[in-house]
This record gives C-alpha cells, sequence and structure tokens, in this order.
C-alpha cells in the first residue's frame, strides 16, 4: 500500500464528517432568505464554534476509550468565572482570560486524577464532578449577570477583514495549538494506543497514564475556552444546568456525526469539529425551512438516535455471533 | 473479610449476599452516622414522623434506583432517567384528562410509556450493539423533544388522578405513607426476581461475562432487552408517583434522579461494570442519598453547597470501596 492510502484509511471517518457538513452547509446556505453572505456565515459560525470547542474536548477523552460528562458544566463553570473576571484593563482582562483556562485545566486535573489514580468509571466519576461543577458555578452565580470585556468581545465574535469569522480563527488556532502538537506527540500516540488496546500500549512501555491524564485536561482546558465563548457572545455569566447538560449532550452528539469511535483508539478532534458544525447546521436547517423551534429539540434528540445508529451497520461484518460480546 | 458480627451474615447462603458485604455494612455505617449527626443538630431528626418522612421521599427514589440497578448490574447504564421519569409522569397525567376512563389507565398509561422508552433503549443495546450510554443519551434527548412538542414548553396543566395521589401519599397502613409500601412491594419483587428466577440469575450471568452466559445457552440479547423495558417502566412508575405526591407533573422534574439512582446503587456496593450487588445494598444507598440530602437541605445549605457535598461525598464514598483492579 502506498503512503496515502494508510492516511485515507486513518482519515475517511474524518472526511466524511467534512462532506457530511459541506452538504448540510450547501442546503442551509442555499435556502438561507439572505443567500450565502459573510454576515450569514458569521452568525453560524459563531453558534456553531462553542460547540465545537466542547466537541475537541469530548473526543480527546474519548479517543482514549474514557468519556466526559462534565464537559457541559466545566463550560457553565467557565462561563460564570469569566463574567466576574474577564473585565476592566487589557491586561486584567488577559489575567482573567489566563485565570479561566486555568480553573479548566484543574477541573480536568481533578477528572484525570480520580479516573486514573482514583481508578472510578470514567462516567460515573465525571457526573459527581460535573455535579460539583455545577455547584461551584451556582457558587459564583446565584443569579445570571456579570459583564465582560465587550471590546474584547466583540473581536472575538466579529469578522477579520470584514470577511471571515473571527471565532473561526479562534477554532482554527486552537486546532494548530493544541490538537496538531498534542496528537502527533509521544503522548498523544499513545492516548491512542490506550484507547484502542490500553493492556498491550502498556505492555509496550507507553505512558498510557501521563497520555489518559493528559487528555482530562485538555479536555477540561477545551470546555473552558467553549465557556470563554460563550461569555463573549451572551455578555452575562449563568450558572443554568439545562444548558450544562445540553452542551454535554451535543458534544457527544457532534463527536459521533465526526467519525470518532465511542469505543476509543479512532478518529480526531478535527473531525469532531466537523460533526460539531454539522449538527448545528442540522439544527438551524429547521429555521431557515420554517419549521416551528417547539420541534427543534426532537428533531436534534433523532438526529443524534440516528447517527448513533449508524454504528450498529458493522454488525453485517461480523462472521462469528461470539464478536458481538466485547 | 469480617465474620459474622452483623445481621447481614444471617443470610449468607443467599447468592446475592456474596461478597457484598464491606460495602452494605458501610453504606448501613454512615447512615447511622448522619442519623447520629442529625440527631446532635436536631432533636426531631429521630422522631418517628420525620423518619417515615425520609422514608416515603426515599420512596420515589427506591422504585427508580430499582431500575437502574438491575441494568448496572448488566454492565450496562440508563441515562434516560430524568426524561423518562418526567414523561411518566406527564403521560400518566395526561391520561388522566380523558375522564373516568382515562383516570383508571393513568398508572398504567405512565407506566407503558416509560417501558416503550426502555424498549428502544434495549433494542438498541442488545439488538444493534451500541453503547447503552450513548443510546439512552440519545432516547433521553428524544424524549425531551416529545414532551417539549407535547407540552408547548410549559408545565402542562393536567393535574394527577386522585388514585396517584393515594399512590404516592395515602396511608393504607396508619401513618405509614403508600409510598413507602409500594417501594417494599417493588423491593420484594425486585429481590425475587434477582434471587429466585432464572431472568434474574441471568442478568448477574450477563453482567459477569455476557459471552459466558451466551455460550451457556442463554439467550442474553432477549434478557438485556427486557431489562431495559423494565427499567424503563420502573423509572417512569417512579414519575407517575412523584406526579401523585406533587399533584402534577413539571418539566425537567425528573433532572434531579439521574446522579442521585446511579449513585444510590453504586454506594450500596453494586458494581459498576456489573456482574455483582445485592438489592439490600441499593436500599441502603437510596436511604443514606435521601437523609444526606434531607441533612444538607435542614442545614439551611443552599443549592450551590448541596450540588458540591454531593457530588464530593459520592466521589470520595466510591474512593473508598467503588475502585478497579490496577491494570
Amino acid at each position: 500500500m502506498k503512503d496515502w492510502r494508510y492516511w485515507l484509511a486513518e482519515n475517511k471517518n474524518t472526511l466524511v464528517a467534512i462532506a457530511l457538513f459541506l452538504f448540510m452547509f450547501i442546503i442551509y446556505a442555499s435556502n438561507h432568505p439572505a443567500g450565502f453572505t459573510a454576515n450569514v456565515v458569521q452568525t453560524s459560525a459563531n453558534k456553531a464554534t462553542l460547540l465545537a470547542f466542547v466537541a475537541m474536548a469530548q473526543a480527546i477523552v474519548i479517543i482514549t476509550a474514557g468519556i466526559d460528562l462534565s464537559v457541559g458544566m466545566i463550560l457553565t463553570l467557565a462561563n460564570c468565572l469569566a463574567s466576574w473576571i474577564v473585565v476592566g484593563t487589557m491586561g486584567e482582562t488577559l489575567l482573567g482570560i489566563a485565570g479561566v483556562l486555568l480553573a479548566g485545566a484543574l477541573c480536568g486535573a481533578l477528572n484525570g486524577l480520580i479516573v486514573i489514580f482514583g481508578r472510578l468509571q470514567p462516567i460515573v466519576t465525571t457526573i459527581a464532578t460535573g455535579a460539583m461543577f455545577y455547584g461551584v458555578a451556582l457558587l459564583l452565580r446565584p443569579f445570571p449577570g456579570g459583564s465582560v470585556n465587550e471590546t474584547l468581545a466583540d473581536a472575538m465574535t466579529g469578522k477579520l477583514f470584514g470577511i471571515f469569522p473571527a471565532s473561526f480563527a479562534a477554532l482554527i488556532a486552537v486546532i494548530l495549538v493544541v490538537w496538531v502538537p498534542y496528537s502527533r506527540s509521544a503522548i498523544g500516540r499513545a492516548a491512542y494506543a490506550a484507547g484502542s488496546a490500553e493492556q498491550a500500549a502498556y505492555m509496550s512501555g507507553m505512558p498510557v497514564r501521563l497520555a489518559k491524564f493528559t487528555a482530562y485536561v485538555l479536555s477540561g482546558l477545551l470546555s473552558a475556552i467553549g465557556g470563554l465563548y460563550l461569555t463573549f457572545f451572551s455578555y452575562t455569566g449563568e450558572a443554568a444546568y439545562a444548558s450544562g447538560s445540553t452542551y454535554t449532550l451535543f458534544s457527544i452528539a457532534a463527536v459521533v456525526l465526526g467519525g470518532v469511535s465511542l469505543m476509543g483508539g479512532r478518529g480526531s478532534a478535527i473531525g469532531a469539529v466537523f460533526g460539531a458544525l454539522a449538527f448545528r447546521t442540522i439544527g438551524d436547517l429547521l429555521f431557515v425551512f420554517d419549521f416551528d423551534p417547539l420541534w427543534q429539540p426532537l428533531f436534534q434528540g433523532v438526529v443524534l438516535l440516528l447517527a448513533v445508529s449508524i454504528s450498529a451497520v458493522g454488525l453485517l461484518r461480523v462472521r462469528n455471533k461470539l464478536e458481538w460480546f466485547p | 473479610m469480617t465474620s459474622g458480627t452483623t445481621p447481614v451474615h444471617k443470610s449468607r447462603g443467599l447468592p446475592a449476599m456474596r461478597g457484598v458485604e464491606p460495602a452494605v455494612l458501610i453504606a448501613f455505617g454512615c447512615i447511622l452516622l448522619l442519623l447520629v449527626v442529625g440527631a446532635m443538630y436536631s432533636r426531631n431528626f429521630l422522631s418517628a414522623t420525620y423518619l417515615l418522612q425520609q422514608l416515603k421521599v426515599a420512596s420515589f427514589l427506591g422504585v427508580i434506583a430499582t431500575g437502574t440497578m438491575m441494568v448496572i448490574l448488566l454492565g450496562q447504564i440508563d441515562l434516560s432517567v430524568p426524561w423518562v421519569v418526567t414523561a411518566g409522569a406527564m403521560m400518566a397525567c395526561a391520561a388522566a384528562s380523558f375522564g373516568p376512563v382515562g383516570a383508571v389507565l393513568a398508572v398504567p398509561v405512565g407506566i407503558l410509556c416509560g417501558a416503550l422508552i426502555g424498549l428502544v433503549n434495549g433494542f438498541a443495546t442488545a439488538y444493534l450493539r451500541i453503547p447503552s450510554m450513548i443510546v439512552t443519551l440519545a432516547t433521553n434527548a428524544v424524549t425531551q423533544g416529545l414532551m417539549v412538542v407535547y407540552t408547548g414548553g410549559f408545565s402542562p396543566q393536567d393535574s394527577a388522578t386522585p388514585a396517584m395521589r393515594w399512590l404516592a401519599t395515602g396511608e393504607l397502613i396508619p401513618r405509614v405513607p403508600n409510598g413507602v409500601v409500594v417501594w417494599v412491594v417493588v423491593a420484594v419483587a425486585a429481590v425475587f426476581l434477582l434471587n429466585r428466577t432464572t431472568f434474574g440469575r441471568s442478568i448477574y450471568a450477563i453482567g459477569n461475562r455476557e459471552r459466558a452466559a451466551y455460550l451457556s445457552g442463554i439467550n442474553t440479547r432477549r434478557i438485556v432487552m427486557l431489562t431495559f423495558v423494565l427499567a424503563g417502566g420502573l423509572s417512569a412508575f417512579g414519575g407517575v408517583l412523584l406526579a401523585g405526591y406533587a399533584s402534577k407533573a413539571a418539566q425537567s422534574m425528573g433532572d434531579a434522579y439521574l446522579l442521585p439512582a446511579i449513585a444510590a446503587v453504586v454506594l450500596g456496593g453494586t458494581h459498576v461494570l456489573g456482574g455483582r450487588g445485592s438489592y439490600l445494598g441499593t436500599v441502603a444507598g437510596v436511604v443514606l442519598i435521601t437523609l444526606l440530602q434531607s441533612i444538607l437541605s435542614v442545614m439551611q445549605i443552599e443549592e450551590a453547597g448541596r450540588q458540591l457535598i454531593f457530588g464530593a461525598v459520592i466521589v470520595v464514598m466510591l474512593l473508598l470501596y467503588g475502585r478497579q483492579k490496577a491494570l
């Protein structure tokens, strides 16, 4: 096999996710009443980036065969924290941003420590820590309120050179700064290895624990970036339980649409990003075609259910019934 | 571990008791500790009225946790609890608005709706082999969508039938709320099912190793599916009781039950990966969680602090005895 064939086999799912997104977006843009303009792109980019950050967070953990059901709550916590400290002069604002990112990474580190060194199940652990993060968010913001440095917020959600959405630029920057070096490093490869066969990776002397820990920390960090962006859009902080759990749910939907294997070891955060963009576009299609907004949650749920059912196609390839049971 | 000093060991021969004593003992120990702490805080804490009131509140969680436990015993998880609870409550109340026939059918309709959602969960998990965690999240979202469309996004106007209210708050036996009686009935049925029927023993077998169970001739896929149906029905029944207690259904009334139900099961010593656990442990877990919530609210700690302490307690207790084997 030639090199490009290996590359194609490894990135097949990501490419499918990109194609799905392009398909959805063309339908969306060509039916949008305002047509395909920079403003349409900017509005959809702003809504989608938020989910894209959380989806990356989720993908990085799922690749190690774990799951992080606290991403939405870390996002909520970061939102509430940002509405306190991302204010004032440019220097104070930057310090505030650093503080929010640090808080997110600490939340992720707590998850990682409990899962790896406490040896607890990721599902139960992250549901419980999610409750704790929500508690902290509620302590910070018992009532919705607060503010954010609006100059920065407008810059981060506006347009670069009058055309390109700034939120997309931020998303691309984060992918280049966080995901690309991570996935190419020894730790990132160990994370993939731990996801596909933990025992074998351990026996081959790979830094399995460090890789899983890094994955959880990055997940917390990326969720916090999502929370920062939520603050930039909304200008306020709010400890909303429903919105937090919705983001967790959507992050899993985006990861599934993005072709990341839920068993771990396959897929990429870039696929998850396009999964998030596609999922958001699907939600927006309803508005373009003038459906009652009441139907949106049902529609998104059905899309999620269908997306996860696609993985059942693999059953057709099973020759031995014992393979049903992992 | 420790040898015959507690009543638990009288039933040592029962299969469900094997290997779970430490966790169940710790859970009961924590209940005693909470009662002592509570009694120091306020004298009313040990009064029969207060304890029965707590048992009544615990009974809703108890019914829901019964289903959660069976699913966890299989080695699966049911994250659709929040909206199945809500759907059970809303559909029962909706049926109640159809005159006398509806009033009679209210409770069965609610349970049936939950069982239907459970059927989807079970079919996708058992026959399509999709991870239960993902499927149940998806059905949770679909159910939420259905309920939002049905109610128009507001709390429905229909109210609970007298029968539902009687089930939750009436007193068949003087001073003992019917909710507690219902839980006892469910508990006895669950213990019988888990320990004395092929179905129940198959659940344990599948939780230990589904391959081995399949090769021993158990129709594992059917059992997994039926267990999810049962769990869905029980969650919805919990919702029906809750609606009877509050005399109406409300949006997101089930949100407060996902973490407590899973926590109660796991704190009661049921292994998260399935195959091991006793119903007695789940009872202990349910009572423990209810008491903890009650004490936190008696001490007038705000919602934020309650969430924080609640999550922390669960993590710490799991670290004490819920750890997996080292790699």
